[in-house]
């Protein structure tokens, strides 16, 4: 593979909150996080509320500060930027946030949204005839109308102000764009406009995508590669294809199984329904994180956490897993559906 | 299909014993017919749901699928008697076990929240008082409607609780709503909704807030407790893949109409109208990565212009003039494909196109729903 | 009183079931004009009206009325208003020193608003622009701004008004800064509350991330979303400030006769209340008329500042409400 546009490599924060239950006060919202992003490519960051995908999100935006590891975004850590040169890399990479409507300013017209960046970001569009001109392209390029930029969000559907929120994004012509869940809130019909956006943008812009997502299907159909989150850890990552359809670590398999599946055979199929619910990271189990509801834990789980480990699947093909006894292939699914769904 | 004379009065019905002798399997325990709710606002009044029909039978779930503003929660909140102000029942029947809910004061509904018809927010954090311990909230309804005391109320939610697996029930029957997590709460409010043994549970988008893995817990803990108790269960959802996989039958809604309805398997496999077919094609499955999706194009109507014909005609790829012209009324379509179980009753073909069919039959035919579905072009939908 | 806020309040908001993009209902429309939409609020265009001719009164007035506040006249001591016979300046009676009362009123309400005014203006803009900065930046600057807010709210304004006054000269300068000085908690309370809450917001996060500086985002995103409520808490303050005034008035460290404010007024009118009920009355009335005035006009324009909420204007409030009842009584 080329030089990755962002790689990053064992972030950990940690953030100090009030006392819980067992005195702890440090959360650990990410530990040891390391990724790399492809030039080009769609990073899909899956994982259930908590697990710190959005922490990530907000520490490669700078909006949070790592405590240890480092982010280096074509060579160079943004973390030691100052002034100008922190400015340039701001520009370079972007976000589109989860809630079209808190993410826009409900005062400001849609032009001005999008324009926003610019304020800061001076150089890049100096006229305002240059920057009414191109307020007017990227609301075309977003599908929406170059007339629509004088109207204020609320005169637009859901669907509309994530375009808005995308176009923003684009404002300062960015290599790297963090979606968080950017499709969550929006209704399936609009969802699948919404998508098609992406895709689109990204094959004319080459620019790099890192999608967060809880929606697996979404996901499956965006992200060339994909790693999935578990209280703080990237507990598997790989290739879309190798992980959904050889997932090793049995969170990912339970992940999988229980999101609903829309078959319209109507075929019933065996689902690992988990016990329990995603522990408190502020007292996170020792050794492996999943132990506490994976059926497959023994003594060593609860002893040793488990070092990241290159797997190869049937088809020769490898991805990495996090797991004492990471799963075989699918026949180790049946076991667990018996095992793990009783209630 | 049974008339509302025919059935005792719900109140007279001993609510004691083993809930499966309650009702037999597949009795229709609610009948919708006509449903209208209107909203009053700035502009004018206008029309959330209209004309909704469906019916939930006993020991199945019926689910309700819509985008968000299609009227789904609003017919819920109709169903159960909790409209906000600004809301009016403007026409039609809930007969719900024989007893028609839209005819009767809002005195007399409260008698029916409860021992007849429960209900699951999506919000548990809201749907629960926080001042109040969970034991004291499961506990209201045993206070209420059958007149236990404290003491008795306790004992009963403990009992509650252990039925939707609560663990520890005992000891937290104590604790205040927020000392729970997401899914526990949900739980709880299930419990509540089910505290008496209603014959119908209408559950609003009840996983929405939960994550994958606690969701498929509580639609195991739903399925488990409509077996026990025989009910019948609304589910109100906007998740293609949730109906696909929890729900018997489905009305697909749509700017407040009902456009599609029929069993999911039959529904989903052979959409009868545009739009159902338009959402099942926005989900991306079986493509290839990156490959574009077919979407719907363009949004639902505001309510406050709904358009006179058809009202997915804006968006619709077959619209003709006559969709402009007249609004499709909800008629029985698609060939049945399979003889269904009962083995009686077999629509033989087609009779979408054929004018009026009195208004029942959209509804139901006996023993077995039939497919519906409100378009003027629906035999020319082709699935591939 | 009802005013327009409390009205609209009162609705339940309409859409609620529906999806967000009802609220392009006001929008649709075009934006109607600030002005034009004031039209149609009858309570917020009284209001302003009221404000207007106060505000005029104060800049004109005292030139019109001459030396007639002053000028005493035994002749015509303690006459009941709502009379002809002594000439129009003693329509509104007079005090017991024969001077009119009409003219007094409308001398006192330039010295009114030429102590209230500035300062609200000033407790209003630096109180709201250091506790949006506090808010802003949380941390050390929070507390350290809240802490001070403390012990300034913990002395009785009065009292460090009247220890200030008496140490410095009385002048109106002196009134208007201690006044402002006592009252500027207020607004950097409300003020942290706000922004503290905004600066979690999506778009002021979406903001930091294109590299804006905290300032240029208090400007863009904090104040424009806070400035409404202050200025609503700002005309209430308003009244508050008149009556410190005359308070202050009262013990002699205020206004200085024969210079005249309402507050000043009232206080001097208070001893004759059961003999010449009008002394006081009048003086209090013009208070009250003008901070109500004050008051309606700033929960309007909160209103009609705001994008989201300003469909809200355009609702026949009137129907909504006569037809809730009618629901009811329903089968």
């Amino acid at each position: 593979m080329a030089e990755p546009l962002l790689s990053i490599d064992g972030l950990t924060k940690t953030f100090h909150v009030a006392k819980s239950a067992s005195g702890n006060t440090k959360l650990k919202a990410l530990d040891g996080i390391s990724l790399t992003v492809g030039r080009g490519e769609t990073l899909g960051l899956v994982g259930e509320s908590g697990c710190g995908k959005s922490t990530l999100a907000r520490t490669l935006m700078m909006l949070e500060t790592p405590d240890e590891g480092t982010v280096s975004f074509e060579g160079t850590n943004p973390f030691g930027l100052r002034g100008k040169e922190l400015l340039g890399w701001r520009r370079r990479v972007q976000m589109v946030f989860q809630d079209p409507f808190a993410s826009l300013n409900a005062r400001m017209s849609a032009g001005d949204i999008i324009a926003e960046p610019w304020a800061t970001h001076r150089s890049l569009y100096p006229t305002s005839k240059e920057r009414d001109e191109r307020v007017r392209e990227l609301l075309e390029m977003v599908g929406l109308r170059a007339s629509d930029g004088r109207k204020s969000p609320q005169e637009f559907s859901g669907g509309q102000r994530q375009r808005i929120g995308i176009a923003r994004a684009l404002a300062l012509n960015p290599d790297a764009i963090i979606l968080d869940e950017p499709v969550s809130a929006l209704d399936l019909s609009v969802q699948a406009q919404v998508l098609n956006l992406l895709n689109e943008l990204q094959r004319e812009l080459g620019v790099s995508y890192i999608f967060i997502s809880h929606d697996l299907t979404v996901v499956r159909h965006v992200a060339d590669r994909v790693a999935v989150m578990y209280l703080g850890r990237i507990i598997e990552t790989g290739e879309t294809e190798e992980v959904f359809d050889h997932p090793r670590h049995p969170y990912t398999a339970a992940l999988m199984s229980a999101s609903p599946k829309l078959d319209v055979t109507g075929a019933k199929r065996d689902r690992i329904v988990l016990k329990g619910e995603l522990p408190s990271p502020l007292d996170p189990p020792s050794g492996c994180r999943f132990r506490t509801r994976c059926w497959k834990a023994q003594d060593i789980c609860a002893q040793v956490a488990p070092e990241p480990q290159v797997l190869t699947a049937p088809d020769g093909r490898r991805h990495s897993a996090e797991c004492h006894f990471p799963l075989d292939s699918l026949k180790g699914l049946a076991g667990a559906a018996v095992t793990a769904s009783a209630p | 299909m049974r008339t509302a004379a025919e059935q005792a009065p719900p109140n007279s019905r001993p609510r004691a014993g083993t809930p499966a002798t309650q009702s037999q399997a597949h009795d229709v325990v609610l009948q919708v017919k006509d449903l209208a709710v209107d909203i009053r606002t700035h502009r004018g009044t206008i029309r959330a749901v209209n004309s909704v029909a469906f019916e939930a039978r006993a020991g199945e779930t019926l689910a309700l699928l819509g985008e968000s503003g299609c009227g789904k929660s609003m017919t819920a909140k109709a169903l159960a008697g909790i409209m906000d102000p600004v809301c009016d029942l403007a026409d039609g029947q809930i007969v719900l076990n024989g007893t028609d809910l839209a005819a009767l004061s809002p005195k007399e509904r409260l008698k029916f929240a409860g021992p007849e018809l429960g209900i699951v927010f999506q919000d548990a954090l809201t749907a629960l008082n926080p001042v109040y311990t969970v034991g004291t909230q499961l506990g209201e309804a045993f206070r209420i409607h059958r007149g236990l005391n404290a003491k008795q109320a306790r004992l009963e939610a403990i009992d509650l609780m252990k039925r939707v697996g609560i663990p520890e029930p005992e000891s937290r029957v104590n604790s205040y709503p927020h000392q729970f997590s997401g899914g526990m709460r949900q739980r709880i409010l299930i419990a509540m909704a089910v505290a008496l043994n209603p014959r119908l549970l209408i559950a609003d988008e009840p996983t929405t807030a939960l994550d994958v893995t606690v969701q498929a817990q509580i639609m195991q803990l739903l399925r488990t407790l409509r077996e026990e108790g025989q009910m019948a269960v609304i589910l109100i959802t906007h998740d293609l893949a949730v109906v696909a996989e929890e729900a018997d039958s489905v009305a697909v809604m749509y700017a407040g109409n009902v456009v599609e309805s029929g069993p999911v398997a039959e529904v989903f496999a052979d959409p009868r109208h545009p739009y159902t077919k338009g959402l099942l094609e926005s989900v991306p499955v079986h493509l290839e990565r990156g490959a574009h999706l077919k979407s719907i194009p363009g949004s639902p109507p505001e309510l406050h212009d709904i358009p006179a014909g058809c009202v997915y005609q804006s968006r619709c790829p077959l619209v003709q003039d006559i969709c402009r012209a007249e609004r499709p009324a909800l008629r029985p379509a698609g060939r049945r494909r399979t003889a269904d179980p009962a083995g009686t009753n077999v629509l033989e073909a087609d009779d979408g196109g054929m004018g009026t069919t009195p208004a029942d039959r959209t509804i139901s035919a006996e023993g077995r729903p039939v497919r519906t579905a409100a378009c003027h072009f629906s035999e020319e939908i082709t699935n591939g | 009183m009802t005013t327009s806020m409390t009205d609209s309040a009162a609705v339940p908001q309409p859409d609620a079931q529906q999806p967000p993009t009802k609220n392009t209902a006001a929008g649709k429309g075009g934006n109607p004009g600030l002005f034009r939409l004031l039209l149609k609020d009858r309570f917020a265009a009284a209001s302003a009206l009221v404000l207007v001719a106060v505000g005029l009164t104060a800049l004109v007035g005292p030139a019109l009325m001459g030396d007639l506040a002053t000028k005493q006249n035994l002749l015509f001591a303690n006459k009941a208003p709502f009379t002809m016979a002594h000439g129009w300046e003693y329509f509104l009676g007079s005090d017991s020193l024969g001077r009119s009362m009409l003219a007094r009123l409308v001398v006192a309400s330039r010295t009114t608003l030429s102590v209230a005014l500035p300062a609200v203006a000033v407790a209003l803009v630096i109180g709201s622009l250091w506790g949006v900065w506090a808010g802003y930046h949380r941390g050390w600057r929070e507390n350290v701004s809240m802490r001070i807010a403390d012990v300034i709210m913990s002395f009785p304004s009065l009292l460090l008004a009247v220890v200030v006054l008496y140490v410095f000269s009385p002048s109106a300068a002196n009134i208007v800064l201690i006044l402002a000085l006592t009252r500027i908690p207020i607004y950097l309370r409300t003020g942290r509350a706000e922004s503290a809450e905004l600066q979690s917001r999506t778009f002021v996060d979406a903001a930091r991330t294109f590299g804006a500086k905290p300032n240029a985002i208090i400007v863009r995103h904090v104040i424009p979303v806070v400035l409404p409520t202050l200025l609503t808490l700002a005309t209430l303050e308003f009244c508050y400030v008149m009556l410190a005034e005359s308070s202050l008035s009262f013990l002699g460290i205020g206004i200085q006769p024969p210079d005249v404010s309402w507050g000043l007024m009232v206080s001097q009118g208070r001893q004759y209340l059961q003999t010449a009920w009008w002394l006081s009355i009048f003086p209090g009335v013009a208070i009250v008329v003008t901070t109500i005035a004050a008051n309606v006009l700033a929960a309007w324009l909160r209103i009609a500042t705001d994008p989201a909420q300003r469909w809200r204007l355009a609702l026949p409030r009137k129907r909504l409400i006569v037809r809730i009842p009618a629901k009811e009584a329903q089968p």
